[in-house]
């Protein structure tokens, strides 16, 4: 990989290559390793926070001596375990979830497959991949404060995270070092996607009309615009949450508080306001991570059905659809609140309308499967996997959207069963499809086959093991971010969650398959051609790896549409997007979508 | 390849419906009046949903074995969308999808548009990290002023009440445990000192977030079957992550018969 970026023309030593490079690819697979090892990090926390639920009284090996406070004789306390839920979610959200897909993929490939050299301003992508590696830097700095990182969530609901230290052990430096690490997160990302929209708009090659752009395209111009519309908002609540900590206000501080013992002398404030501007950012938040993983998906299932995608338009509006209604539907992350119920009622029925674009999506994947010829490769594999845990996790939202459900529901283990489905497995099961598919073209090696589908079934029966237990542990009540499982109702419950809990062992250490593949194939693995799976994107026209600038001498002209596989009267199974009418191969009169 | 991965998806499938028809792992007993009407509905939406789900994941596993690529030279069909398909299945998922939410709307506002009887019980709850408090207004049927500033947990003033001035507080009669007498319309008024907790009994089908600042209304009646279970002894518990201590912030329903609540309220009182 080194090498071929360095014969072509970026010379200079590591700093030239890789500090200050402005090249999208190098920049992409910066923010896609940065997501690797966040994602692996995750999985950590995850696994000790599984031991200590299952197991609270088994010492978990090092972890004595890594945090002597945290976790004295490798016994957990429950501030810990609530700072490692903290860590945990925030990595796996914001540093896994929204950037794998959308800067590390999109960096890499939405240049490629518009047919540009580059991105419109690669000087501000590169700004933002170092605030954002700033912004992990000083998420991660939170475990080496006194006291550790917040206790509050990933939502860091207020007022608990609004008082300070009074509030519990990780609400002093901590909460303040996660406010600023957020903040830090949410510029890096808005300059990144001023980045996308303006890329997407007018850097398309001649001939590429919005409606012959792949699918991914459309998913990461439209996450784009989804996130400068919404990260602003948290940015706003992290400074009054901020200002609340060190400067007196009361944003979300009502009048006469007495916490611990000390009275507060602050008021004003309201604490749902804080839940308002969290979710108003927190709900478009969760289908950013989801739109470009349907689009890859859509993408992948195309190219080894050797068939078009289903109804590409109503594909290419269903995503406009959910990113508009994205804004509407927050509230129903608040139906017991204390937030007004009509306007619940309201909220409901727009998660129920949201619901619809999500299940045409659905319908066209099993479309585009419908009369194809299937080929069962990894990314195939791991595509089909996304579709049938998307579904799962989908059909169990429909249980949450009914407020009358959800007041028993809320902030159980069926919420926890819910989210992780589909973004913890459905979006990694799309990043994992992604990795395979694009790997040859990043890398310009392959992946081993059959290590990737031992993979995918660990993986894929795994995902089921692990997390449809947790419904059945909602059904019965047991309430999420718990430390400990010490109520008489819930020890009938530890069978299932020391099964959980093993479940989740034995697919983390599948993942070093998977691991062990990837730096392998890095380094060792076959050479690959320019298009070994015969796809139609212009990234596939280029060699691999693409070279500096991807399209040597002129930018392609467009012809067709993105999904040209098994065209009636070509010579090949499919068309590229750059061949023109009448040249070899294509048959007289196409399809112009 | 394919054979395998239909099947396992099948299975899975299979698995997961056996395990939640089955019952297995599911709804506690249910104590409240309006508790029949969540339960119908969680019940026909696990009926719909699972019709859809065998439908979507058997299709699934049906597209996968049936299209899988075979020596065959058969060729894919070059196929763009179904416009007239699209539209019905776009209908079908609305009707369904905002049907069920119009069919749950009465037992919404039941519970929450409508307020309580006229005559119903009122008892405050109060949340603190990491307990719970319960307030009854006594024979004079009001609640006291709150004064922050006296609180003082050691000394047992959990909630700042000025028994000596303020003649509504002398014979508020606060409580370690919720007793709830049968039959009887309660409301529930919650209250926070802190920060956000969330009350929850699963048995009462009912969950509503205490918030610091503002004095949340919540309505229920206990069935006679509550009297049945455990003594008549259900665990609230806390639902929204409130700090350290959230795992442990515990209180008893204590359900019991009208005359054993008087009985019970007038013992809580000469200990106030």
């Amino acid at each position: 990989m080194a090498d071929s970026y360095s014969e072509t023309g970026r010379r200079g030593g590591f700093f030239a290559k890789y500090i200050f490079s402005t090249d999208h690819k190098v920049i992409g697979l910066q923010f896609y390793f940065l997501a690797f090892f966040a994602v692996l990090l995750g999985m950590l926390l995850s696994w000790i926070m599984r031991l200590h639920l299952a197991w609270p009284n088994l010492p978990i090996p090092l972890l004595g001596k890594l945090s002597p406070n945290g976790a004295p004789g490798g016994l957990i306390t429950p501030e810990y375990y609530l700072s490692l839920l903290t860590i945990h979610g925030t990595l796996m959200i914001f540093f896994v979830l929204t950037i794998a897909l959308q800067f590390g993929f999109g960096n890499f490939l939405l240049p490629l497959q518009i047919g540009a050299k580059e991105m419109a301003f690669p000087r501000l992508n590169r700004l933002s991949f170092w605030i954002m590696l700033a912004s992990l830097c000083v998420l991660l700095s939170t475990f080496f404060v006194t006291d550790g990182p917040p206790i509050t969530g990933w939502t860091a609901y207020a007022p608990l995270s609004a008082v300070g230290p009074i509030a519990g052990p990780g609400e002093g430096t901590g909460q303040n070092l996660w406010i600023i690490a957020i903040a830090l997160f949410c510029l890096a990302a808005i300059l990144g996607s001023v980045n996308f929209v303006a890329t997407a708009l007018t850097l398309r090659a001649r001939g590429m009309a919005m409606m012959r752009l792949p699918l991914p395209c459309w998913a990461w111009l439209l996450t784009a615009l989804l996130i400068l519309l919404s990260f602003p908002v948290l940015i706003g609540a992290c400074i009054l949450l901020m200002m609340d900590r060190v400067a007196g206000t009361s944003f979300f501080i009502p009048a006469g508080l007495d916490v611990s013992g000390e009275l507060l002398h602050r008021g004003g404030g309201s604490a749902l306001m804080w839940q308002h501007m969290f979710w108003f950012f927190g709900h478009p938040e969760v289908y950013i991570t989801i739109l470009p993983a349907m689009a890859v998906i859509a993408h992948i299932i195309s190219c080894f059905s050797r068939k078009p995608v289903f109804g590409y338009r109503a594909m290419v509006y269903s995503q406009m659809a959910i990113g508009i209604l994205s804004f509407v539907v927050w509230g129903h992350h608040m139906f017991v609140s204390g937030m007004n119920p009509f306007v619940g009622f309201a909220f409901a029925v727009l998660t129920m309308v949201i619901a619809v674009p999500s299940a045409v999506k659905t319908f066209n994947w099993l479309g585009t499967m419908w009369g194809g010829r299937l080929r069962f490769d990894t990314p195939m594999l791991f595509a089909i996997g996304f579709v049938s845990i998307f579904v799962t996790g989908g059909l169990s939202g429909i249980f949450l959207a009914q407020p009358p459900l959800d007041a028993y529901l809320h902030a159980t283990y069926f919420v926890v069963a819910h989210f992780h489905i589909i973004m913890g497995m459905a979006v990694i099961f799309a990043v994992f499809a992604a990795i395979y598919f694009w790997f040859p073209k990043m890398f310009g090696r392959l992946m081993n086959e059959t290590l990737g589908k031992i993979h995918f079934w660990f993986t894929f029966i795994g995902a089921y093991a692990i997390f449809m237990p947790m419904h059945f542990l909602g059904l019965e009540g047991n309430p999420r971010r718990y430390s400990a499982l010490t109520d008489n109702f819930l020890k009938p419950m530890i069978p299932l969650h020391q099964f959980i809990t093993v479940a989740a062992l034995v697919v983390g250490a599948a993942q070093l398959i998977f691991v062990f593949n990837f730096f392998w194939s890095v380094f060792g693995g076959a050479k690959a051609s320019e298009n070994p799976w015969d796809a139609t994107t212009l990234e596939w026209s280029v060699s691999s790896p693409p070279p500096l600038g991807n399209f040597v001498g002129l930018l392609p002209g467009i012809y067709r549409g993105a999904y040209e596989y098994s065209v009636p009267g070509a010579t090949t199974d499919f068309v590229m997007q750059n061949t023109p009418d009448g040249a070899q191969g294509t048959p007289g009169a196409l399809h112009l979508t | 390849m394919a054979l395998a991965l239909s099947l396992v998806i099948a299975v899975i499938t299979a698995i997961s419906v056996v395990l939640f028809c089955a019952h297995v792992w599911w709804f506690p007993v249910d104590i409240a009046i309006h508790g029949v009407q969540i339960d119908r509905q969680f019940l026909i939406t696990f009926v719909v949903m699972g019709i859809i789900f065998v439908t979507a994941q058997f299709g699934l596993a049906y597209l996968v074995w049936r299209y899988r690529r075979e020596d065959d030279g058969r060729k894919a069909r070059y196929l763009l969308g179904n416009r007239r398909l699209e539209l019905v299945w776009v209908a079908s998922a609305a009707v369904i999808f905002i049907g069920l939410e119009v069919v749950g709307f009465r037992t919404w506002a039941q519970m929450q548009y409508a307020g309580p009887q006229a005559h119903a019980m009122k008892v405050e709850v109060w949340g603190e990290q990491f307990a719970w408090y319960f307030r009854y207004p006594g024979p004079d049927g009001r609640f006291g002023p709150i004064h922050p500033t006296l609180m003082n947990d050691a000394m047992g003033n959990y909630l700042g009440l000025d028994r000596e001035h303020d003649p509504a507080s002398k014979d508020d009669i606060v409580t370690a445990t919720l007793g709830i007498p049968v039959d009887t319309p309660i409301e529930l008024i919650l209250r926070s000192k802190d920060v956000i907790h969330s009350f929850f009994v699963p048995e009462l089908r009912i969950k509503q977030d205490l918030v610091p600042g503002m004095e949340i209304p919540i309505h229920f009646t206990v069935t006679k079957n509550a009297l049945k279970e455990n003594d008549g002894r259900y665990e609230i518990v806390c639902a929204q992550l409130c700090g350290m201590g959230h795992y442990r912030m515990r209180a008893f329903l204590q359900i019991m018969t009208r005359q054993n609540f008087q009985e019970w309220l007038q013992k809580q009182a000469a200990m106030q």
